[in-house]
């Protein structure tokens, strides 16, 4: 176990591990997501209320679900890092935070477009949209924090700190926000409410969400690696590799 | 003689010596336990004795947030309207976002002064858990902003047509939610206190960690217009205050070892 974890720590060896995991992960991710896609949008039969505009669930769910452990990912990452200090962790909270923004962003304006055929409006203040945007202001806080330091060192362990201050804080928001709507506004239309789905409408939906989950997986593989080369740029193998020694480099390390 | 007593009778005499400062702590280097609780006892009374001092001698900076408030208030009927059933409604939303925004405003100076002066190190450096201290120095915080804000919340409630009723709940939701306001504001205050300009980035940090405590306060005084039970409310405002009284030191003082190491 220790010995595994040391190992993990190490960016060479998960440099040379990652190369091997990660095309098999964009493999996955291509495959689900092109499956998904075709099934859930050409596919998959309409909605009987909401007519073809429900398909946008292929992407609105699986990226809100994706938002929402990307930053549970990023504060376990801090955890690691602050624990262990583990720098191969940091980095990969590092090169998460900008994707989980992202997502948070898909799933926010997905359910800006989904509003308009539905409610009839581009923003309600729904208490699940509410809680998204609000975890979109946490990405960009951890994001701006990481970049305000100029120090690497205090950059990281302050982005872990306040990562795990707000994982701890987004089931807070979550209730006090559903609390807030049951107490401001009639119960109106809310997104759970739809009757249950049938197997041809939630089949694709599960591959969606894999399909974003490999993603997630490749991309963040592929980033670490980026950002292992540029922090260790001063280290003998990370030069080897550069200078033309890649066959010899990578071969070793997969070994 | 001293040294024997204390021995014999354990616990009782330790949170005696507490109480009592610093001569008997002295007497009885032999008991480390002692030593230590003593120590911490008067090391935060310590700094909350220099922190009030320090601040009471600089009066502006603890009436900048509160006229803040009193400015931010006179805007809205300006704004808006100043028609009073209009902003009876909007009141205790009105009241709870500006005497936020005051309780933010006061937080950047909050550990800045004494991260320029050295200060904070000294702290960081003290046999004391800096956990405990920094407690002491956001009790301060809240005595001289939130407290204040809360007093003075009812006074603008006037202004704002609040009804009748509301104006205890308005004071008591405020000064339970400022002292939540005041911990987890300071851990924002922590990280941003080494870098130059960290007051836009403190409010990016801390204002999504406050709509729970401002869902709750605002919900309070609402629900006292309406007539609903308070209670509810109040006592979710106590339980994030004790949550954050629970969790947040730690934050806070990881935080400043950051800064300070950065």
């Amino acid at each position: 176990m220790w010995a595994f974890i040391h190992k993990l720590g190490s960016p060479k060896w998960f440099y040379g591990i990652s190369a091997k995991l990660q095309p098999w992960f964009w493999a996955a991710a291509v495959l689900l997501l092109v499956t998904g896609s075709l099934w859930g949008l050409a596919f998959a039969p309409a909605d009987y209320q909401q007519g073809n505009s429900f398909r946008i669930i292929y992407v609105h769910v699986p990226a809100a679900f994706l938002a929402q452990s990307i930053f549970i990912s990023m504060a376990v990452s801090g955890l690691v890092f602050m624990v262990w200090k583990i720098k191969v962790a940091d980095m990969a909270a590092a090169v998460m935070a900008p994707l989980g923004a992202a997502m948070t962003f898909v799933a926010l304006f997905s359910g800006a477009v989904w509003g308009v055929p539905t409610w009839g409006t581009w923003w309600m203040w729904d208490a699940r949209l509410t809680s998204m945007l609000i975890l979109l202001f946490l990405y960009l806080g951890v994001i701006a924090l990481r970049g305000a330091f100029t120090s690497r060192d205090s950059a990281s362990r302050a982005a872990s700190v306040l990562a795990m201050v707000g994982v701890i804080n987004i089931p807070i928001i979550k209730y006090s926000v559903d609390w807030w709507y049951t107490l401001h506004q009639p119960a109106s239309f809310t997104l759970t409410s739809r009757p249950t789905m049938p197997t041809e409408m939630w089949l694709p939906l599960v591959i969606m969400v894999l399909g974003f989950y490999s993603f997630f997986i490749a991309l963040t593989l592929m980033r670490t690696r980026s950002e292992i080369l540029r922090r260790e740029s001063s280290k003998r193998w990370v030069q080897d590799l550069v200078n033309g020694r890649v066959v010899n480099a990578q071969a070793e390390e997969t070994r | 003689m001293q040294e024997t007593g204390l021995q014999e009778t354990g616990l009782h005499s330790s949170s005696d010596s507490s109480l009592n400062g610093s001569d008997s702590v002295m007497d009885a280097p032999s008991v480390p336990l002692l030593e230590h609780q003593g120590g911490l006892m008067i090391a935060v009374k310590a700094t909350l004795v220099r922190d009030l001092t320090l601040l009471l001698r600089r009066r502006g900076e603890v009436l900048n947030p509160l006229v803040f408030f009193a400015l931010v208030i006179t805007l809205f009927p300006i704004a808006i309207s100043p028609d009073p059933e209009l902003l009876a409604t909007i009141a205790p939303g009105l009241l709870w976002v500006a005497a936020l925004l005051a309780a933010l405003l006061s937080l950047d100076s909050l550990f800045r002064s004494d991260y320029d002066d050295g200060s904070l190190e000294q702290l960081l450096l003290a046999p004391q858990p800096l956990a405990a201290l920094s407690v002491a120095k956001v009790a301060v915080h809240w005595l001289l902003t939130g407290l204040p804000l809360a007093l003075m919340a009812p006074l603008l409630g006037i202004m704002l047509a609040l009804p009748a009723g509301s104006y205890a709940v308005l004071a008591l939701s405020l000064a339970l939610g400022t002292a939540s306001l005041s911990l987890i504001g300071a851990i924002g205050a922590a990280l941003t206190v080494g870098l130059a300009r960290g007051g836009v980035l403190l409010s990016l940090l801390v204002l999504p960690l406050y709509i729970p405590v401002l869902i709750f306060g605002a919900g309070a005084v609402q629900a006292a217009i309406l007539g609903d039970g308070v209670s509810a409310h109040l006592a979710i405002l106590g339980a994030l205050l004790a949550a954050s009284l629970m969790l947040a030191p730690w934050a806070i003082a990881a935080s400043l070892r950051i800064s300070i190491n950065g």
